[in-house]
């Protein structure tokens, strides 16, 4: 089976603009997770959806699932979250093995929920590839100039631009493998490796690359969602 | 949800527009295959009036489409199946008016945008089943339906006198024409009238074909088509008057963008009767669809299709449009954007 899995752990700590979290914020005259939630549910190779919610936010999710959500609302599942990004996946895991069972030929497709402009081509080709090769990093080309700088006064490096892409979401996984990827971090390092991909590069692990679009961004900043507001065409909403 | 329509703002320059779609009394679709017409590829290139395209654009191209359907409130479609959808939205009804020539009518990619989205939301009367009918053929359904329309006329209004029927044009159109004649007309004779050797022998289907400036004097047809369009219409036009019987009834389908003179003198003497056939409504579509479900008659449709790549980004929906340029019938492709 394939599971969407749109990740909203988040308490919205960056906005600084709403005791909110971003992903409830509105875009247009729905919140920006239910749009998320929507493309995902539209795609009829995704069998389930699970949304992992800040625990505190977990009425909230389903209030609003019941209140927008119109089209096969009974494949829609909200759990709680973990204290991180790559435990919101697990969490969701566990409960996707409870409700369907662990099997090998289980696929996940996680997905930031403030990521509401992801198109139909990436979810799509996020299945092919993970069906294919068992995980897959959703990215973009970078188009600025990157500069690293490990005491962030002097440049330590300019890598090759060619080498160089911005990573999205979504990410997608078999199940088993990123499971097993996960079981073999130390406490240290779960701390450090917040991002699904890292583990399993970490681990040696082949991720592979699906192309992903400039229009898919992560509405962080009040800049972000300015940006998303006059994409939709809609009143800006400070 | 977030839908990305992919609009033509001027000439070979695309733009995506984000629309908020409702799921409320609409029937969402996945376009699956889609098919450029002529009219897609005179906006494309930018060759209609200004007038006309300050007007017109931006606005998403492509009316030949078909998908499945994700998602129906009304209940009248199923999740999965294959459907063709209506470009044509007609205004409210009139007694004795098709819906296609209605006042006040629609049509999505012509001043409206098209079918080139990411999905389409239609209302379930402007979907039709395209069960039992490969995809790659159900994409060319709205040009059949065309085709079904004028010939539908004919049939309505011309005298019962089918014996011969002459079509002039030896492109896409004609090629459809002759095919839809030669299903609901079995008995009669079908000769074609054209410019290209290589085109013509594609109508292999049809008792007789002709260059245009090598017909035979007496070359003579109970009824006509002219599909050629643009500055061959009057040439056509003008041979169809010469050839055609007495009361014969001559369908007009080409596009031409300047007027056309034509000889009205023996218009007169013959009484003749023109009808102008453009686009097709619901019922010219099922008829469309039920035609291609005879593999005979679909195969005969493959013929003239090019399927080109996938198009998964804005790149590759140039790339279409250079490669229809380069075909000599109509170009399909797969939507994956």
């Amino acid at each position: 089976m394939i599971f969407g899995a749109i990740l909203a752990g988040g308490v919205g700590s960056r906005m600084n603009i709403s005791d909110m979290p971003k992903q409830f914020l509105p875009l247009g005259d729905k919140p920006i997770i239910i749009h998320t939630l929507e493309k995902f549910i539209l795609c009829d190779r995704i069998d389930e959806v699970y949304v992992g919610v800040h625990p505190n936010w977990l009425g909230h999710m389903g209030d609003l699932v019941d209140k927008y959500i119109k089209i096969h609302k009974k494949h829609v599942h909200v759990v709680a979250g973990g204290k991180d990004r790559n435990s919101t996946i697990m969490n969701i895991i566990d409960q996707i093995e409870e409700d369907f069972g662990a099997r090998d030929d289980n696929y996940i497709i996680t997905h930031d929920s403030v990521r509401p402009f992801v198109s139909a081509r990436i979810i799509n080709e996020n299945i092919d590839t993970v069906l294919e090769y068992q995980a897959c990093d959703t990215v973009i080309p970078a188009t600025d100039t990157i500069v690293t700088s490990v005491d962030g006064k002097k440049i330590t490096e300019i890598p090759n631009r060619a080498w160089m892409y911005q990573g999205q979401t979504p990410q997608s996984f078999q199940i088993t493998l990123l499971k097993q990827w996960y079981a073999e971090l130390s406490e240290e390092e779960k701390k450090i490796l917040t991002d699904a991909c890292k583990i399993g590069v970490v681990r040696g692990g082949d991720v592979h690359l699906v192309t992903g679009e400039v229009s898919n961004l992560k509405i962080t900043t009040v800049p972000d969602y300015k940006m998303a507001q006059a994409m939709l065409g809609g009143n800006l909403i400070d | 949800m977030i839908n990305y329509v992919y609009q033509l703002v001027s000439p070979q320059v695309f733009s995506v527009k984000y629309e908020d779609i409702r799921f409320e009394d609409k029937v969402i679709i996945r376009p699956q295959y889609m098919a450029i017409c002529h009219a897609d590829q005179r906006y494309y290139l930018g060759q209609r009036d200004h007038a006309v395209l300050q007007k017109k654009l931006p606005m998403a191209l492509i009316h030949e489409c078909c998908g499945k359907v994700v998602f129906d409130p009304t209940g009248t479609w199923k999740t999965g199946e294959a459907v063709v959808m209506i470009p044509n939205v007609p205004a409210e009804h009139e007694k004795h008016i098709y819906e296609n020539y209605a006042k006040g009518s629609r049509f999505l990619s012509s001043g409206y945008d098209g079918f080139l989205r990411e999905y389409v939301d239609l209302p379930a009367d402007r979907v039709v089943s395209a069960n039992g009918v490969p995809l790659q053929g159900a994409a060319i359904s709205e040009f059949v339906s065309v085709a079904v329309h004028a010939v539908t006329r004919m049939d309505t209004i011309a005298h019962p006198v089918r014996k011969r029927i002459g079509i002039w044009g030896d492109g896409s159109l004609a090629f459809v024409v002759a095919n839809v004649v030669r299903k609901i007309f079995p008995e009669s004779q079908i000769f074609i009238v054209g410019k290209n050797i290589r085109k013509l022998v594609y109508f292999s289907f049809a008792d007789e074909t002709y260059l245009a400036d090598n017909m035979p004097k007496d070359l003579a047809m109970d009824h006509a088509f002219e599909c050629c369009g643009g500055d061959g219409s009057s040439y056509a036009i003008d041979d169809i008057i010469r050839h055609i019987n007495p009361q014969g009834t001559v369908l007009l389908m080409g596009v031409s963008e300047n007027k056309v003179a034509v000889n009205t003198r023996d218009v007169l003497e013959k009484g003749l009767t023109f009808v102008g056939s453009s686009r097709s409504g619901r019922r010219d579509f099922e008829k469309a669809l039920e035609l291609m479900r005879d593999p005979t008659f679909m195969q005969r449709l493959e013929q003239i299709l090019y399927e080109d790549k996938e198009v998964s980004s804005i790149d590759d929906i140039h790339r279409v449009f250079q490669t229809d340029l380069n075909t000599p019938f109509k170009t399909v492709f797969g939507w994956n954007m």
